[in-house]
């Protein structure tokens, strides 16, 4: 455990030295301030444009219209926590086998899924604290401007992370014994394939068109990324919306909690394949 | 009998279809500074992945210490210095003997003691709190052969270890394993650097294509004396003809007389013979086949690099 430890402080001090997260800070607190702009004008000019409605009905649409604002920038959010976790994951084992650094490590006395897991609680602490931050700045932001905040949030929150730590442990698993850049492509082709697997599934849910439904279906059992979005906006989304039907970004088919399980053990035993493709390659 | 510090058997690896190592049988001491040579491609490296648990053998067994090559209680006492060695270069020189020496399980107390000490012994003191990225190719070397040392090794593998350095600093690595073998630490040395394995080695395999070919006490190397230069006057053509019975090659210009023996043996004879021919001798010089000449001529030609 204490190895784990080590090697989990080592994999977050990389990320600190080589600028990733800075990077990742600079280019998350751009996003919030253009997110945050954005909302400001949309907020204001849609405000003023239904005047002569009640006051409740006036309320109510004005929720509406923020919670799919903010489930919009929520869902940026959740792609660029995602494509981190890939690229966190993308190089780590195989550059280190390339660079020979692993060496110095895999021959001391230590188990080699100390590595893999300590990589992995690194990056895991590092997504925590990425997707965290710019999806609670998301909800800050919406909050500040319309006083608005969102069913379910550390339900949803949690759930996006869940998603970014999922893409992770495939991209470190792939790594194990695919190079950077075949992992980077693996990785995003299974996350492109999640994506129109959920439309799909969205689409088909609304036509009532079975097939369509167990394709959309099909590709989350395969990789269930993108269901894990779907739950955080079915968790976070305003109830009437879910009503009325489709939302560009609400949802309408929802993953049962089930999913969520099958996610998480999906996860496991990605891990585990991980650490077995290591224990097994020469280095 | 102490238990030696390397013992292979047979060890075998194929990528595919090729052996890169075709079955290695060797022993190493503890305590003794061992030579492992051939030309590039013989499966040096792949031996000693092998050997450190990094790469696992087709066949074959071995054993560090006495235990069976991945057991982690042995791999506590082993230090390893990779060939081109390549480093976590965004820590500074401390943080990266403190992984190490965390990754060996180490106190902290003892790991910074340890750390400080050996900084000290190779020069990089003031450098503790640089980061590597700022570090030259020499420096980095040095880090690393400090960090193979941190867990006070029963056994060293060291790769190229002088790959890279000047002059100073091979005179250096070639001071520390002679500390080493002072300390009774094993040291299981990879070098193309001849000249180097002739002075710190007690005993040398050449290996190729994966196979030991010959192993040799480097105390035998002086033994090989293969060549005799006389200078001397009064060397008749007597005395020389009457000097054919002790060698061949016989090569006289004027007062200097060079001529190939049968060994070392031969030489207080021959000093006698010329002594007593009256011959006034002004020099008697055995002189021993270089390593570099044993390599050639047990490895061939292919393989000198």
């Amino acid at each position: 455990m204490k190895t784990i430890w080590t090697l989990a402080r080592m994999t977050f001090r990389e990320a600190i030295r080589r600028r990733i997260v800075l990077t990742g800070l600079v280019l998350g607190l751009i996003f919030l301030a253009v997110f945050s702009v954005g909302f400001h004008f949309v907020y204001t000019s849609a405000s003023a444009e239904i005047p002569t409605a009640p006051e409740a009905i006036d309320n109510l649409m004005k929720n509406e219209f923020v919670n799919m604002i903010m489930l919009a920038g929520l869902y940026a959010v959740t792609f660029l926590s995602a494509a981190m976790g890939a690229l966190l994951g993308a190089d780590t084992i195989s550059g280190e086998i390339i660079s020979g650094t692993i060496q110095t490590v895999v021959s001391k006395p230590i188990r080699r899924s100390d590595v893999i897991l300590g990589k992995w609680l690194g990056f895991a602490i590092l997504l925590a604290g990425y997707a965290f931050l710019m999806s609670g700045g998301t909800v800050l932001s919406v909050w500040l401007l319309s006083g608005y905040t969102p069913h379910n949030i550390l339900t949803g929150v949690a759930l996006i992370f869940l998603e970014s730590l999922l893409i992770m442990t495939i991209s470190l698993a792939c790594s194990s014994f695919l190079s950077g850049l075949a992992t980077g492509s693996v990785v995003f082709g299974m996350y492109g394939l999640s994506f129109i697997g959920g439309w799909v599934e969205q689409i088909g849910s609304v036509l009532q068109n079975d097939t369509a439904v167990q394709v959309g279906i099909v590709t989350s059992l395969l990789i269930p990324s993108e269901s894990l979005w779907r739950r955080a906006a079915f968790e976070m989304q305003s109830p009437i919306s879910a009503a009325i039907g489709m939302s560009p970004f609400g949802t309408i088919s929802v993953p049962s909690p089930l999913m969520i399980g099958y996610a998480i053990i999906y996860l496991v035993l990605t891990l585990m394949a991980a650490i077995s493709t290591f224990n097994h390659r020469d280095l | 009998m102490t238990t030696p510090a390397i013992r292979t058997e047979d060890l075998r690896k194929e990528f595919g279809d090729k052996a890169a190592v075709k079955g290695l049988t060797l022993q190493v001491e503890q305590g003794e500074v061992f030579g492992f040579l051939g030309p590039n491609g013989a499966g040096k490296t792949t031996s000693i992945k092998m050997l450190l648990g990094l790469v696992a053998p087709t066949s074959g067994t071995a054993y560090l210490l006495g235990a069976p090559i991945g057991d982690r209680a042995s791999l506590a006492r082993v230090g390893f210095l990779p060939e081109h060695f390549r480093f976590q270069e965004w820590l500074t020189a401390h943080e990266f003997l403190e992984l190490h020496g965390e990754l060996f399980g180490m106190t902290t107390s003892d790991l910074n003691h340890r750390c400080d000490e050996l900084l000290e012994r190779v020069g990089l003191a003031e450098f503790r709190n640089k980061q590597l990225r700022t570090f030259s190719k020499g420096m980095l070397q040095r880090i690393g052969l400090v960090q193979a040392l941190m867990n006070r090794p029963a056994l060293v593998f060291l790769d190229e270890p002088t790959s890279g350095l000047d002059p100073v600093g091979r005179r250096l690595v070639r001071d520390i394993i002679h500390e080493l073998r002072e300390e009774g630490t094993s040291v299981f040395l990879n070098s193309h650097l001849l000249s180097e394995i002739e002075v710190t080695c007690d005993r040398v395999a050449f290996i190729k294509h994966g196979e030991v070919i010959r192993v040799m006490e480097m105390s035998a190397l002086n033994q090989n004396i293969s060549m005799l230069t006389i200078r001397a006057s009064g060397l008749t053509p007597e005395v020389v003809s009457a000097l054919r019975q002790w060698g061949d090659d016989l090569r006289l210009d004027s007062d200097h007389l060079t001529m190939t023996i049968r060994g070392e043996t031969d030489l207080p004879a021959i000093n006698r013979f010329l002594v007593a021919q009256n011959a006034q001798v002004y020099a008697f010089t055995p002189n021993r086949l270089s390593l570099e000449e044993i390599f050639i001529e047990t490895l061939g030609q292919d393989g000198v690099q």
